[in-house]
């Protein structure tokens, strides 16, 4: 028998369009008892930053896979890891790169240290528990899609991703849409082949395969050679999972990875809100009516001494 | 207009006119003035020539956001994908337009027939705060001819959003109907009044119900933030119970700032019952704002104790949000409570101002200055500001039309 997870439950209570609030509160109480915790047999890649190099031939394989507009800068060009955005920060995804890799000096360290940053593909994503349009999708091979035809542009999604991955494309005024990796679904993944960047790597830094797979795969690497790790896998746990992982010899706080994003979903820091919306909904109208009664009490006895 | 009535001239109260023949639509829209007489008005008006200068830049500012995209009177910011349109005309807005469902309760629930003179003046303010946050809104989504999609086209019941789209669209029409006996006075349709009498409990109710979920649902939005969001303006558990104990005295507070303008600026239009009322009414809103705030600020506290966020407080960050709290909640509280205790509301009228100021750097803090406090902050485009600016004129210019017309801030005398 197929088990009954969220999202299933959650397309049933669609039917029912009608009763909105009613299906708030059903997720609520499937998501109290049972966590999600991602599909079996998902796939994901494990990134083993140690290896990178920086040559940004995977920033190249994506732009063509997904069809992106030229960069601004020719992928050979190291330039683009002195350029900042606001804030010192280092560049980050955008419209136009669904992936790129930004360079870290750390001291100590002989070599400087590169990181790829692209959709994580939550286990449970934040982007696909806000939005309003029901326009993403996890699928079971594990990539987090999205539907643009439906995309209003409210960009919730790019509030909630704890990543800060979602671009959005501002500048077209008549179909802008919300961008991202899709680790590529459409032309790959769906066919269980790997993402391109994946694939294009000259150095071997990432490999695909399920996740479970991989999670043994990464603390075995931990434990064969510990002193070249730190004994932690980054997306193993962060926000409930996700499906591209991280290892690295560097801690990840020092390399600007957040640390501090705990092991719950984001849409646990939601339900407290989401299981209080039926109570309202139910609770109120007789409360506020009987404050009604009680507030006219004085009328209503008027009313029944003079009748009598 | 004001200066106009000293002169003797007397504005529209009735379907008749001094001679006994009935006012036509036209004469009613012209306020009962000559065409001329009503243009030279206007003119004469310094506040519309501001108006106009506004107007002047911001309109084709406006018109050039929706032929060359949101890129071009933004940052494109990935980092802030909110700015000042929502973060002034949704997340601020909303809830100083709560006095539309804090006086229905208090009129036609709680049977307070007293705030009677005030209360269509509660409804006005909450329904048209409604309709312009929704303008601001459609300004700032990316296809905004898209905004029935959560509805009818692809539906996201389980998102926050899903429920702030709904209960906005379904309390504006609840507003609309409950504003129809102002509407159907002025018009001369007095079935249409008759009707919504009957049904007035339930509207209510379904105010009540719609605004403590929405309003609550604008807070419970941030959190899908966490780590996003400032610890100090952040609380998972108590986050819609913020944004709706603080909505109910931004309403009332908002109510006092605007009936004290009417006072001053729309004399004209003001009968003798609502401005000898006013005073009194004035402290009775006062009153409820005051228990809404010392609710509001224990709340707070409990937050930063259930977190335990009290560190927080030593650094800038808690130095801004003493600031805050002070300035917009605890001062607004004494002057309120004083104002009651001492019968005075002119200075009831001076802790409104506060309350309200105090009320916007909270939702601009929690959307946008608090907001990503780890990275950097964003300071919005000059054009963003310019359409905010250009959004709320008109909103302005509605508010004012609308005042000078229909039986808001008079009562509408009844063919005998």
């Amino acid at each position: 028998m197929k088990k009954l997870n969220r999202r299933s439950f959650l397309k049933g209570g669609l039917a029912g369009g009608a009763a909105i609030a009613a299906v708030g509160a059903s997720k609520q109480a499937v998501a109290g008892t049972h966590n999600f915790g991602g599909y079996p047999d998902s796939m994901g890649v494990l990134v083993d930053l140690t290896k990178c190099v920086g040559c940004r031939t995977c920033e190249a394989a994506c732009n063509k896979e997904q069809d992106l507009p030229e960069p601004d800068k020719a992928f050979d060009d190291p330039s683009v890891f002195e350029e900042r955005r606001e804030g010192g920060l280092p560049r980050r995804t955008t419209e136009k790169a669904y992936t790129v890799v930004q360079k870290y000096d750390v001291p100590g360290r002989e070599h400087p240290l590169f990181r790829k940053v692209q959709c994580n593909h939550c286990n449970e994503p934040a982007c696909l528990t806000s939005c309003f349009v029901n326009a993403y999708k996890k699928t079971p091979e594990g990539a987090v899609i999205y539907d643009k035809t439906v995309c209003v542009g409210c960009r919730t999604c790019m509030v909630a991703c704890p990543f800060y991955i979602p671009a959005y494309s501002y500048s077209s005024a008549i179909n802008p849409v919300v961008k991202k990796c899709i680790m590529c679904y459409d032309t790959r993944l769906k066919f269980g082949r790997p993402p391109a960047c994946v694939e294009a790597c000259p150095q071997e830094v990432m490999t695909f395969g399920k996740r479970k797979d991989l999670l043994k795969l990464a603390h075995q690497r931990i434990s064969d050679k510990p002193d070249a790790y730190v004994d932690h896998v980054y997306g193993e746990n962060e926000v409930g999972g996700t499906a591209w992982m991280y290892l690295s010899d560097v801690p990840f706080d020092k390399i600007g990875y957040d640390t501090h994003l705990g092991t719950q979903p984001i849409i646990s820091y939601v339900k407290e809100f989401l299981g209080m919306v039926p109570m309202v909904l139910t609770i109120w109208p007789a409360l506020f009516t009987g404050f009604h009664l009680l507030s006219n009490r004085k009328d209503a006895l008027k009313n029944d001494d003079n009748k009598s | 207009m004001n200066s106009l009535k000293s002169q003797g001239f007397a504005p529209v109260v009735s379907d008749l006119k001094k001679d006994g023949s009935e006012w036509t639509v036209k004469e009613k829209i012209m306020l009962g003035l000559s065409p001329k007489e009503y243009w030279a008005v206007q003119l004469r008006n310094p506040f519309n020539w501001v108006l106009w200068a506004i107007y002047a830049i911001g309109l084709p500012i406006l018109v050039g956001r929706f032929i060359f995209g949101l890129g071009w009177v933004t940052h494109s910011s990935y980092d802030y994908p909110w700015g000042l349109f929502l973060g002034w005309g949704l997340f601020t807005m909303v809830p100083l337009s709560a006095s539309g469902f804090m006086m229905g309760t208090t009129v036609e629930l709680f049977g307070r027939k007293d705030f009677k003179s005030i209360e269509r003046l509660g409804l006005l303010n909450g329904l048209l705060g409604y309709t312009f946050a929704v303008m601001f809104l459609q300004v700032d989504l990316g296809q905004p001819w898209r905004l029935i999609y959560p509805m009818f086209v692809s539906l996201g019941p389980a998102a926050v959003l899903f429920l702030v789209a709904w209960h906005v669209a379904t309390y504006l029409t609840c507003q609309v109907a409950e504003l129809v006996p102002a509407f159907s006075e002025w018009m001369g349709f007095p079935k249409a009044k008759k009707f919504i009498k009957s049904i007035v409990l339930g509207l209510t109710i379904a105010g009540i119900i719609l605004s403590t979920l929405h309003q609550g649902a604008l807070g419970a939005l941030f959190t899908y933030a966490p780590g996003k969001v400032h610890p100090l303006w952040y609380s998972s558990p108590f986050q819609w119970l913020h944004f709706f104990v603080s909505a109910v005295f931004a309403g009332l507070s908002m109510l006092i700032v605007v009936s004290t303008l009417t006072k001053w600026f729309m004399r004209w239009r003001c009968d003798e019952n609502y401005l000898n009322n006013l005073s009194k009414l004035t402290l009775g809103l006062a009153k409820g704002a005051s228990m809404a705030l010392i609710t509001y600020l224990v709340i707070k506290i409990i937050g930063i104790a259930h977190d335990n966020n009290w560190a927080y407080l030593l650094t800038g960050w808690g130095a801004w949000f003493m600031f805050e709290m002070v300035v917009g909640v605890i001062l607004p509280l004494i002057f309120y409570t004083m104002a009651v205790r001492n019968s005075n509301a002119s200075l009831a009228r001076f802790a409104a101002i506060l309350a309200v100021f105090g009320i916007a750097l909270n939702r601009l803090n929690t959307a946008l200055i608090a907001f990503n406090w780890q990275l950097y902050r964003e300071i919005p485009h000059w054009r963003e500001l310019v359409i905010v600016f250009t959004v709320y004129a008109t909103y302005i210019v509605v508010y004012r039309a609308v005042l000078a017309r229909m039986p808001i801030l008079y009562t509408w005398k009844e063919k005998k």
